[in-house]
C-alpha cells in the first residue's frame, strides 16, 4: 500500500471513530431570549444548562445561542441546532412558541421543550414553573409595606404569564391592604435594560414605593435603590446583590432538576411528549430569602403562605373573584382550573388600565 | 385615568438624562459624516465604551476616570474602522457593521466579571439656591456634569463647524476628497481624527447609560441607541442644533409614553410605544426638507492616486 493510502485510511477510520463517540454523545441545545448575564431569566435557565453538563458529564454535550430574537428569526436558529445533530432542544421564552412548532414538525426524531407555550405535539413538550405561586408572596409582602398605597408594576408584554403573574400579585396586596393600586407600565420587552430603568423611574416619580418586575434585568433594583426609600423583588433569579433593600424577596427559577431528568429521559429512550407545570412545592419556584427590611411579622405571613401553596391547602387563585368588568370568575372557594390560568386574558376585578391586545 | 400624576418638571429633568446617550453619540457622528465618513459601527463603540467606563469606574472608585476610559475606549476600537476603511480601503458600510458586531462580543467578553456589581455613583451638581429653586432648579441645576458636557459639545461642535478653519478643512474633506487634497489638506488624517472623536463621543455616551441612566452592566445594554443616533444624524440634515432637538424629542416621548402608560391614559400601549419612534422621524423628516447638508463624498473611499 502506498503510504497516501495508509494515511488515507487511517484518516477515514480515524474520522469514523470520532463519528461514533460523537454518536454517544447526547447533545442538548437551548435557545435563549437574552444574554447568559442578563442576571434574571436567561442567567438561570443558563445555570441549569450547566447542571445538565456537571450531571451527566462527557455522556452530554450542550450547545446554546443567547440574545436570539422572538419571532420568525428563532426559526432559523432552532433549524440549524436541529440540523447540526440536537437530540433535544430546549427553547426558552414564550415568543418562540410557533417557531418551535414549526421545526418541530420538520425534525420528527429531534424533542423539543418549550418553556411557558401552551402548544404541544408527538415530539413537542411545554414546561413553565407555577411564578403566580411566588407573586402571591410578593404581592402580600408589597400590600404590606407600601406607604403610599401605590405599587408599580413593569410587564414586559401582554401574554398569560405576564398577566397572571400581575393578577396574583394584586389579588394577595389587595388582601392585606384594600386600598393598595397597582400603576402598570408595558415595556414590550423582556430585556432593555435602559428601558426598564425609565419605567421603574417613572413608576417612582408617581408615587409608587413598591416595584414589581416582570421583565428580565436589574436595571429596576438600580433605579429603586438611587430613589431610596423604595422596595423592590429579584425576578427570575435572586439578584442578592441589591439585597437587604432595595431588593426585599425575589422569586426564583429553578430549571435544573427538569432540564436533568428531560436530558436523562432522552438518553434512555424515555421521553414523551409532556406538559408541565411546577410550582413552589416541586421546587421550580422558590422564594428569596425575606430580607431584614420586611418586619418580621410581615415575614412571617409571607412565610405562612408560601408554606400554605407549597404543601398545596391553599390555591392563590381560590373564589370569591370577579373579573375587570365585574362579571363573575370564581365562586366561594372555588380554585382556577389550569386551562384558564394558562390561557389568562383579564384582570381582575380592581386592577385599572386595559390590557394591550 | 390622572394626568396630575405627571410632574412635569420630573419629566423634563429625566428627558434630559433620556436624551444624553443619544445626543454625545450623535453629535461625534455628526462630526464623522461631515468629514465624508459613514461609520455604522456607533453602537459597537458605544457598548464598548460603556464597559470601559464601567470597568474603570469600578476598579478606581471614580465615575470621571470611568468617563474618560470609555472616551478612551470608543476611540481604540474606531482605530480597528481606521484601519479598515483610511488603511486597507474597505467599504465603509461593511467595515461599520462589523465594527458594531465586534463591539458587542468584545464588550460581553470584556464585561463577564462585572455583572452584578454596582458602580460608584456620580454626584451631581448640587449648587445651593439654585439647585433649590422651583421647576428651573430640578431641570436646570441638578443633573451630572456629563449631561451638561453633552449640551456644551454640542455647541462646541455647531460653533467649530460653522466658524473655526479646523470646521472648514473637515468639511471641505467631506463635500469634496479631491478637491481638499488637491489643496494640500491631509485628508486621510482628517478623516482619522473625526473617526476618533466619533469613537470617543460614542464612548462617552455608553458610558452614560452603564454609569448613570442604568447604572450597572449587563450585554447589550446599549439596546439599539447607536443606530437611533445613527438615523438622528440623517434626519437632523447634519446640523448639531438639531441633533439636540431630535434626541431630547425621542428622550421626551419616550419617558412620556411610560408616564401616560403608568397614569393610565386610554390610548393603547402599542402606539405609546412606537411614538418615539414616530414622532422624532415625522418631527425630523419635516426639518430635513431643507436639503443643504448632507456630505458629497459621505461613504466615497479616498485614494490619494485619483
Amino acid at each position: 500500500m502506498k503510504p497516501i493510502k495508509i494515511l488515507a485510511g487511517a484518516a477515514m477510520a480515524f474520522g469514523l471513530a470520532t463519528t461514533a463517540i460523537a454518536e454517544d454523545k447526547t447533545k442538548v441545545g437551548f435557545v435563549y431570549v437574552g444574554p447568559v448575564g442578563d442576571g434574571g431569566w436567561t442567567y438561570e435557565h443558563d445555570q441549569a444548562r450547566k447542571a445538565v453538563e456537571a450531571e451527566f458529564g462527557d455522556k452530554v454535550e450542550t450547545v446554546y445561542v443567547e440574545s436570539v430574537a422572538e419571532g420568525p428569526d428563532a426559526e432559523r436558529v432552532i433549524t440549524d441546532m436541529a440540523l447540526k445533530g440536537a437530540d433535544l432542544i430546549f427553547t426558552t421564552s414564550f415568543g418562540y412558541m410557533d417557531q418551535t412548532i414549526n421545526v418541530a414538525k420538520k425534525f420528527p426524531d429531534v424533542k423539543f421543550e418549550h418553556a411557558t407555550g401552551y402548544k404541544t405535539a408527538e415530539n413537542v413538550s411545554v414546561y413553565s414553573a407555577r411564578f403566580y405561586e411566588g407573586r402571591a408572596v410578593q404581592g402580600t409582602i408589597a400590600g404590606r409595606m407600601t406607604k403610599s398605597n401605590i405599587v408599580g408594576y413593569i410587564g414586559s408584554y401582554p401574554i398569560p404569564e405576564v398577566i397572571r403573574g400581575m393578577n396574583s400579585a394584586y389579588i394577595h396586596a389587595r388582601k392585606v391592604n384594600p386600598d393598595v393600586q397597582f400603576k402598570i407600565v408595558w415595556a414590550f420587552t423582556w430585556f432593555d435594560p435602559a428601558k426598564e430603568a425609565d419605567a421603574a423611574k417613572v413608576l417612582i416619580e408617581q408615587g409608587a414605593d413598591v416595584i414589581l418586575q416582570h421583565t428580565d434585568s436589574t436595571a429596576p433594583q438600580a433605579a429603586a435603590q438611587a430613589a431610596g426609600d423604595v422596595i423592590t423583588f429579584g425576578q427570575a433569579s435572586d439578584m442578592a446583590e441589591y439585597a437587604p433593600k432595595p431588593r426585599v424577596s425575589s422569586i426564583i427559577d429553578n430549571w435544573a432538576p427538569y432540564y436533568i431528568e428531560r436530558t436523562r429521559a432522552v438518553m434512555d429512550g424515555s421521553w414523551a411528549s409532556s406538559n408541565r407545570w411546577d410550582g413552589i412545592g416541586a421546587g421550580m419556584v422558590g422564594i428569596g430569602e425575606i430580607s431584614d427590611a420586611v418586619p418580621a411579622e410581615i415575614k412571617d405571613e409571607a412565610l405562612a403562605l408560601k408554606a400554605a401553596i407549597a404543601d398545596g391547602s391553599y390555591h392563590p387563585f381560590t373564589g370569591p373573584l370577579k373579573k375587570q368588568d365585574g362579571s363573575d370568575w370564581l365562586a366561594e372557594g372555588e380554585t382556577a382550573d389550569d386551562g384558564t390560568l394558562a390561557g389568562m386574558n383579564f384582570f381582575v376585578e380592581g386592577i385599572e388600565g386595559d390590557i394591550p391586545q | 385615568m390622572d394626568l396630575t400624576a405627571i410632574n412635569p418638571v420630573l419629566l423634563i429633568a429625566s428627558l434630559m438624562v433620556a436624551a444624553t446617550p443619544i445626543l454625545l453619540a450623535a453629535v461625534g457622528e455628526l462630526v464623522v459624516e461631515k468629514a465624508g465618513v459613514l461609520n455604522l459601527g456607533v453602537e459597537g463603540m458605544m457598548i464598548t465604551g460603556a464597559i470601559c467606563g464601567f470597568s474603570i469606574a469600578v476598579e478606581t472608585g471614580s465615575p470621571l476616570l470611568g468617563f474618560v476610559a470609555a472616551a478612551v475606549g470608543g476611540a481604540v476600537l474606531s482605530l480597528l474602522f481606521v484601519l479598515l476603511t483610511q488603511v486597507a480601503l474597505a467599504n465603509q458600510v461593511a467595515s461599520g457593521l462589523a465594527l458594531t458586531l465586534f463591539g458587542l462580543g468584545l464588550s460581553a467578553l470584556m464585561g463577564q466579571g462585572y455583572v452584578g456589581i454596582k458602580p460608584p455613583p456620580m454626584s451631581r451638581l448640587d449648587i445651593p439656591v439654585l439647585s433649590d429653586l422651583p421647576a428651573v432648579g430640578p431641570i436646570l441645576f441638578s443633573h451630572d456634569i456629563v449631561l451638561y458636557f453633552g449640551i456644551a459639545l454640542v455647541a462646541a461642535v455647531w460653533w467649530m463647524l460653522k466658524y473655526s478653519r479646523v470646521g472648514l478643512v473637515l468639511r471641505a474633506v467631506g463635500e469634496n476628497h479631491d478637491a481638499a487634497h488637491a489643496l494640500g489638506y491631509k485628508v486621510i488624517r482628517i478623516r482619522i481624527a473625526a473617526i476618533l472623536f466619533g469613537g470617543a463621543c460614542a464612548g462617552l455616551g455608553g458610558a452614560y447609560i452603564s454609569l448613570i441612566r442604568v447604572p450597572q452592566w449587563t450585554e447589550g445594554m446599549t439596546a439599539g441607541v447607536g443606530w437611533i443616533a445613527l438615523a438622528l444624524v440623517v434626519f437632523a440634515s447634519w446640523k448639531p442644533w438639531r441633533v439636540l432637538l431630535g434626541a431630547y424629542l425621542f428622550g421626551g416621548i419616550t419617558v412620556l409614553q411610560l408616564n401616560l402608560q403608568a397614569a393610565g391614559v386610554a390610548i393603547p400601549v402599542e402606539y405609546l410605544a412606537m411614538s418615539p419612534y414616530l414622532v422624532t422621524i415625522l418631527v425630523l423628516v419635516i426639518l430635513s426638507a431643507d436639503k443643504s447638508s448632507a456630505p458629497a463624498s459621505l461613504g466615497r473611499i479616498f485614494h490619494a492616486s485619483h
